[in-house]
């Protein structure tokens, strides 16, 4: 059966190139990068193209980048250091939505005597900057609020936000791990301190990671060890995924265009017509300050679990913010905090696609879908009373 | 991703008996929209008093939709005081059983079948007295003692897998721990629900089809299930495992202890003479 991946925002395919950049640093240039002969000089000469690479896409300097293991590493190394470099601050400013590689890390935090601000969104998923603005006070060590939703795909106006804390003399750091590649991103035209990237959600290996530090930012690090990275992560580089992580930025540069016109296409298709197709479903979040790739839409009556196990029947890969999926017994926290009624929150399915997925596939979804759809709310007990008063009224 | 049974993916896939039983004797529904499951029974008796027909109609996961398939299966052809006996446990064993964390759905089952009986004989549904101890989910105490009692739970966190109740905001743990030790201080003895021989025979079969075979199959052995006496399991070892001499180091430490931890911790394993 062939497989049909719609699930990009929770990990994505090596790129052939990527996987054919890095192969060579595995068995026949294994040298490291510290070492003095040129055995294992030329592998550091990669890694700094790999910098420049990365820093290209994003429009940085590339000592402004620090190779780390993963999205969850940045972000952790980014509110530690900034907490490590502003002793006299304990007030952390955060959203409702993030990821929990901040949203645990926060309430781990907690626990040690930081005081967290959780700013809500409204049902669109958007902050409400006025609020945001009111929430910084001296107290606060760090700003953190993700630039997309990994649910939704909303985008918060993360750059607006990084001026306002720096008004206040408040670092500003950002989880960009779903947005970068997806849409422009260019560091020279903005404020913020920090950034985290995670290589496996752009098409390079899963294991690495990147933090952007900005050039002047007081950082203290959060693995200490040797002079890697200039000091600021310890441990010797994880050199084939580095080089890899370059080609994939270098790749994603060059996807930007297609990925905001091909991939959004394909997405706004599949939406429209699932939409059209589906009766009592809808779209979770912002329409529009949306990243390209993703849709979450509710299919009311039914669970989530119970159509992702339908659409596996054919191949299809998805994800669901219901409970019974989440591990835990409530549905997503991300649509909670927007309000979503649980009888929509139950049904959410999220795609998210890449530029790797065809016409062929999206007609193949938009064919299934809505026979999955009629076959679990065939067997709901809510469908039946629902349809009953259709019909009567 | 979830590791069902065969068994629990067929009945998802293929659910038996759904929708609703016209001019039905007992209909109940239990769970809510809200809770993520929720289920519809309703059964018709024959003119010798025996479940002629029983029909469900689900909202939830597969596992949820496995168990109100089989168990309107199971309760076909029993009278009602048979079905009264059926316990979440024989639901989850008919199903080759399931996931920790869903075995509230097996409790779903068991709870609809109660109340739908109870609407057939004309009982008031709600127990009298029961008090809820999980806003959230609206689980109240004597859900929760019947759990506990009926699956041995020790723990809160078990308990929610069981009724899911301390699951949402976690402000009733303190009750939930309250409630278990004193269910467990009242019941100190054969607190195990006892399983029928072949309930235990079928569960070994799956857990050794599904968690131990494989393995051993790996290294070119197998193993046969002889009998079951009491608790000990009597196997015979195949292909590799019968010429290895490590084969009861495998026994002991492999295959008893996955047994044990899927099956019921009294287990003992013996190899017999094939």
């Amino acid at each position: 059966m062939k497989t049909v991946y719609l699930d990009n925002n929770a990990t994505t395919q090596v790129a052939p190139e990527v996987l054919e950049a890095m192969l060579p640093y595995f068995h026949d240039f294994y040298g490291n990068p510290s070492s003095m002969h040129s055995f294992g000089g030329q592998v550091a000469k990669k890694l700094g193209e790999a910098r420049e690479q990365a820093a290209a896409l994003i429009g940085a300097l590339p000592d402004e980048i620090v190779f780390t293991s993963c999205g969850t590493e940045s972000d952790n190394a980014a509110i530690r250091s900034a907490l490590a470099t502003h002793p006299e601050r304990r007030h952390i400013v955060t959203s409702r939505v993030e990821h929990p590689a901040i949203r645990s890390l926060c309430a781990n935090l907690a626990g040690q005597g930081c005081r967290i601000t959780e700013l809500p969104v409204d049902k669109s998923g958007l902050l409400d900057m006025e609020q945001f603005e009111k929430s910084l006070t001296p107290d606060t060590a760090v700003v953190s609020l993700m630039w997309a939703n990994n649910e939704t795909g909303v985008v918060f106006p993360v750059e607006k936000a990084a001026e306002l804390a720096h008004e206040r003399g408040i670092p500003f750091h950002t989880d960009a791990v779903q947005s970068t590649g997806k849409i422009p991103l260019d560091m020279k035209k903005n404020t913020i301190d920090m950034l985290s990237i995670s290589g496996h959600k752009l098409h390079a290996p899963k294991g690495i990671g990147i933090l952007y530090v900005r050039r002047g930012t007081r950082f203290a690090p959060f693995m200490i060890g040797g002079h890697q990275e200039k000091g600021r992560r310890g441990g010797t580089e994880n050199t084939p995924s580095i080089i890899g992580l370059g080609k994939a930025c270098e790749l994603a540069a060059r996807n930007l265009e297609a990925e905001n016109r091909r991939v959004k296409r394909l997405r706004d298709k599949l939406e429209t017509a699932l939409l059209g197709l589906i009766p009592q479903s809808r779209v979770n979040g912002d329409l529009v300050q949306r990243l390209p790739n993703t849709t979450n839409i509710s299919f009311e009556y039914v669970e989530g679990e119970a159509i992702l196990l339908l659409m596996n029947e054919y191949g299809i890969c998805a994800s669901s913010g219901s409970a019974c999926t989440s591990g835990s017994l409530q549905p997503s926290h991300v649509l909670r905090a927007m309000g979503v009624p649980f009888t929509m929150a139950h049904g959410s399915i999220r795609f998210s696609l890449s530029v790797y997925n065809t016409e062929e596939e999206i007609d193949f979804v938009i064919e299934k879908l809505p026979v999955i759809i009629e076959r679990l709310r065939g067997m709901s007990p809510f469908w039946t009373s629902v349809a009953q008063a259709c019909a009567t009224s | 991703m979830w590791e069902y049974t065969d068994k629990v993916r067929e009945h998802f896939l293929n659910p038996r008996n759904v929708g609703e039983v016209e001019g039905a004797d007992g209909v109940a529904e239990v769970g809510s929209i809200a809770c993520g499951d929720a289920l519809k029974l309703s059964f018709k008796l024959d003119e010798n008093k025996r479940i002629k027909e029983a029909r469900f109609k689900t909202f939830g996961c597969a596992s949820a939709i496995a168990s109100s398939s089989a168990l309107t299966e199971m309760i076909k052809g029993m009278t009602v005081e048979e079905a009264m006996k059926v316990t979440n446990q024989d639901i989850a064993a008919y199903l080759g059983g399931l996931p920790q964390e869903k075995m509230h759905c097996s409790v779903m089952g068991k709870e609809a079948l109660e109340k739908a009986i109870a609407n057939y004989l004309g009982a008031p549904a709600k127990e009298p007295g029961a008090q809820i101890i999980c806003e959230c989910f609206g689980v109240t105490d004597r859900e929760i003692e019947r759990a506990v009692r009926e699956n041995n739970l020790a723990t809160v966190e078990e308990v929610t897998n069981y009724t899911k109740a301390g699951g949402g905001c976690g402000n009733c743990h303190d009750a939930i721990r309250q409630i278990v030790e004193r269910v467990r201080a009242e019941a100190k003895p054969a607190m195990r629900p006892k399983m029928t021989t072949i309930q235990k025979i079928r569960m070994i079969e799956e857990a050794l089809e599904r968690e131990i075979r494989p393995s051993l199959k790996h290294d070119g052995g197998d193993i046969e299930l002889i009998d079951v006496v009491g608790n000990r399991v009597l196997v015979a070892v195949r292909g590799a495992c019968a010429v290895c001499k490590a084969s009861d180091i495998t026994l002991k430490h492999f295959v008893e202890a996955k047994l044990r931890d899927l099956v019921s911790p009294d287990l003992t394993i013996e190899e017999v003479a094939p």
